[in-house]
């Protein structure tokens, strides 16, 4: 009995923290699954464009905006009846977007057109197309508004996009293939995977000095294998989260002293991953095993895997 | 003969980068030299290979460069000789030798290249042409690194997969041409160190034309004591393309034709290679092959290298490249990088069918102290080369 009581407890808060909907991109499927998080199932898997990849949710939390990059385009989703209402001037073979705080401008990785497109999702205008280099692919946005970075995976760079201009003003070199780039709360730091380098960069912002590069290690795993990809911070600045793709595994760091705290074991290929809303559970996708898989922020546990579609890649999570 | 000078101009980059301020710079300048002889007669002619493998690798990397270099402030050019002559390659060689240039990426047999890197040792060449084991095992050229896989790692990684599968016994089958005879013996190497058995051996001299008695001749001459698997070696796929289906035993083929290992294919998409796919298809308008894929990564690896160094030294980016500190990305899901002691790029092998990808080796297992890539080839304790010990 009194071992139940603190189980049930905790059972308990997992239900409550669990009350939200994910929505998970299947890139050789053209799906996305539907997973209730109180229930822990799919409930639903919704037809969409071509290689779906990048995922992201307008900041109501109303649309979601999908990278369909075989059909070169950016389809919208009204997630009140789950359909596509508009499809969007992506520019060719989109993969990752980032959308500006003012819920307008989407920054949009063409991967073969070597360019940024930014499109403004109301009037379906494109703004600017912005030459970067070979094979674009992360993008982010700062919290505050005044960055677009993103990374271009053969040149090895972070590209620093003016968004009141929509101008490139600062290349920063980081290690090879750059996939990921993830802003602070705060907006102070930015941080940046490179998949074949095996590290993760920490940039300053104001400076766009190079603060920290962090290598990976893990026991029994070849370090061929550690290649970073997502990234996730959490809001009130304790945590970082990188997944290491074939390495089947998730850094946790700790954000402040940038000190590996744990690996956590998930499935095979981890890409990308998302918070919900309330932040006390993390979700990856893991390519290769078809499945994402559920991380207790609390406790650093990794507690359920979920069979989604064929190589799951993006996802994103609704209250 | 034909003299073909790319020159990416910075003009066409827009006006974004007004930022980047504007200093001088760095030139880096690259020969590409292929031997072209006119093409041997061949049974199996139905589908002609490119005559151009090789040089559009070059050129899209040359693009890849240039795309990065715009952000550096390096500019490379490509200055490219194609010829059916060895004596004519080698004045173009000296020609593009005393314009300036001092890295070469070399499409040719091993004979040839043998010349060039004695003619000009003041210059770097990479070998994207010659799967000559001798050339990474017992005569290795202090100024040469090699992108294109030896026969020794292409015959390894369709052995370790065979000794998963448990196709142990094979039927060996070889052609009449000096580099089929070479891969034969690159094979029994394999078999032997993976522990494969070879019950019988036979050599290809037919004369008859085999599009008409394929089925008629391939069932005969493949009668012998029992066996798992065929295993051919025809390069140029002279005979092994009637093999399939027509073996006396039913029995997949392997080697040169049927399941065959490669560095590149078409099939390849994960680890980003589809954008790469794309990249190339666009510019050369038809599918990527290992000579493409060989000569794109030196080209590719000439510009890590000088990223990193900051200047086009031969000597020194060689000797970085041997340092082990030159990771190269090369779409195959791993960090490739130079073996120290002969200059080989250690990269993971792809086993394809015409259409799929069967599997890609090193096989989950073959365990290596140091790096599972060299588990394929001439590893450190097999050879007596030690590049890294000499400077150029």
């Amino acid at each position: 009995m009194r071992r139940l009581l603190p189980l049930s407890a905790l059972m308990l808060l997992c239900q409550t923290s669990l009350a939200a909907t994910a929505y998970v991109s299947n890139e050789k499927d053209n799906t996305v699954s539907v997973i209730d998080l109180s229930t822990q199932t799919v409930t639903e898997t919704l037809d969409v464009g071509m290689r779906p990849r990048g995922l992201l949710l307008s900041h109501d939390n109303k649309l979601l905006y999908i990278c369909a990059s075989d059909s070169d385009r950016v389809q919208v989703m009204d997630l009140s009846n789950r359909t596509i209402i508009k499809e969007l001037a992506s520019g060719d073979d989109p993969e990752q977007f980032a959308l500006h705080p003012n819920n307008k401008w989407l920054y949009i990785s063409n991967e073969d057109d070597a360019l940024v497109t930014v499109v403004d999702v109301d009037s379906n205008i494109v703004m600017a197309q912005i030459d970067v280099g070979v094979e674009p692919e992360g993008m982010a946005v700062s919290p505050d508004g005044k960055w677009a970075v993103n990374t271009s995976e053969t040149t090895n760079m972070l590209h620093w996009i003016d968004t009141a201009s929509n101008e490139l003003v600062h290349n920063t070199l980081v290690d090879q293939r750059p996939r990921h780039v993830e802003f602070s709360k705060d907006s102070k730091r930015l941080w940046a995977s490179a998949e074949i380098g095996g590290t993760v960069t920490i940039i300053d912002v104001e400076q766009r000095e190079v603060l920290k590069t962090m290598n990976f290690e893990i026991k029994g795993v070849h370090p061929d294998k550690i290649q970073p990809v997502g990234i996730k911070l959490t809001d009130d600045g304790r945590y970082a989260f990188v997944a290491l793709g074939p390495a089947n595994h998730i850094a946790v760091v700790d954000a402040k002293t940038w000190k590996i705290l744990d690996y956590l074991l998930v499935g095979r290929r981890v890409w990308h991953m998302a918070f919900t809303p309330d932040q006390k559970t993390l979700i990856s996708t893991n390519g290769v095993s078809g499945d994402v898989s559920l991380i207790d922020i609390d406790s650093l546990k990794v507690t359920k895997s979920i069979k989604v579609g064929r190589y799951p890649w993006g996802v994103v999570v609704t209250p | 003969m034909r003299t073909l000078i790319f020159l990416i101009s910075l003009a066409c980059t827009s006006a974004s980068y007004a930022a980047t301020e504007t200093t001088t710079n760095l030139e880096i300048a690259i020969g590409y030299l292929a031997y072209q002889p006119a093409p041997r007669p061949l049974l199996s002619n139905v589908i002609p290979e490119p005559t151009d493998a090789g040089l559009r690798g070059a050129e899209l990397a040359l693009v890849d460069n240039n795309s990065t270099g715009r952000f550096l402030k390096q500019n490379y050019s490509l200055s490219s000789h194609s010829s059916a002559s060895a004596e004519q390659l080698l004045a173009a060689a000296i020609k593009q030798h005393d314009a300036g240039i001092r890295l070469f990426v070399v499409n040719a047999p091993q004979t040839i290249l043998r010349q060039l890197a004695t003619q000009l040792p003041d210059s770097l060449f990479f070998n994207a042409g010659s799967a000559d084991d001798e050339l990474r095992q017992s005569a290795c050229i202090s100024n040469v690194l090699h992108t294109l896989p030896s026969d020794a790692m292409l015959t390894d990684a369709l052995a370790q997969f065979m000794a998963l599968r448990q196709w142990q016994r094979w039927l060996l089958i070889v052609g009449q041409a000096p580099e089929d005879i070479a891969y034969a013996e690159a094979l029994r190497r394999s078999a032997k160190r993976f522990g494969l058995t070879i019950v019988a051996e036979k050599h290809w001299d037919f004369s008859s034309d085999q599009r008409r008695s394929a089925s008629a001749e391939m069932p005969l001459f493949t009668q012998s004591k029992d066996y798992d698997v065929v295993v051919v070696a025809d390069k140029a796929g002279d005979f092994g393309e009637y093999l399939p289906y027509n073996t006396w035993l039913p029995r997949p083929v392997i080697g040169t034709q049927g399941l065959t290992p490669v560095g590149w294919h078409k099939t390849i998409e994960t680890y980003g290679a589809a954008q790469l796919q794309k990249r190339f298809e666009k510019h050369a308008q038809r599918w990527m092959n290992s000579v493409d894929f060989a000569s794109w990564i030196a080209v590719r690896s000439i510009a890590t290298a000088v990223t990193k160094l900051k200047h086009a030294n031969p000597a020194q980016i060689r000797a970085l490249a041997l340092s082990g500190q030159l990771p190269i990305d090369g779409f195959k899901g791993r960090k490739l990088s130079f073996r120290p002691w002969s200059g080989q790029l250690r990269q993971p092998i792809a086993l394809v069918h015409p259409r799929s990808l069967v599997s890609t080796s090193p096989q989950e297992g073959y365990l290596h102290p140091h790096n599972e890539m060299d588990s394929l080839g001439f590893d450190q304790a097999e050879t007596t080369c030690h590049l890294s010990d000499k400077a150029l």
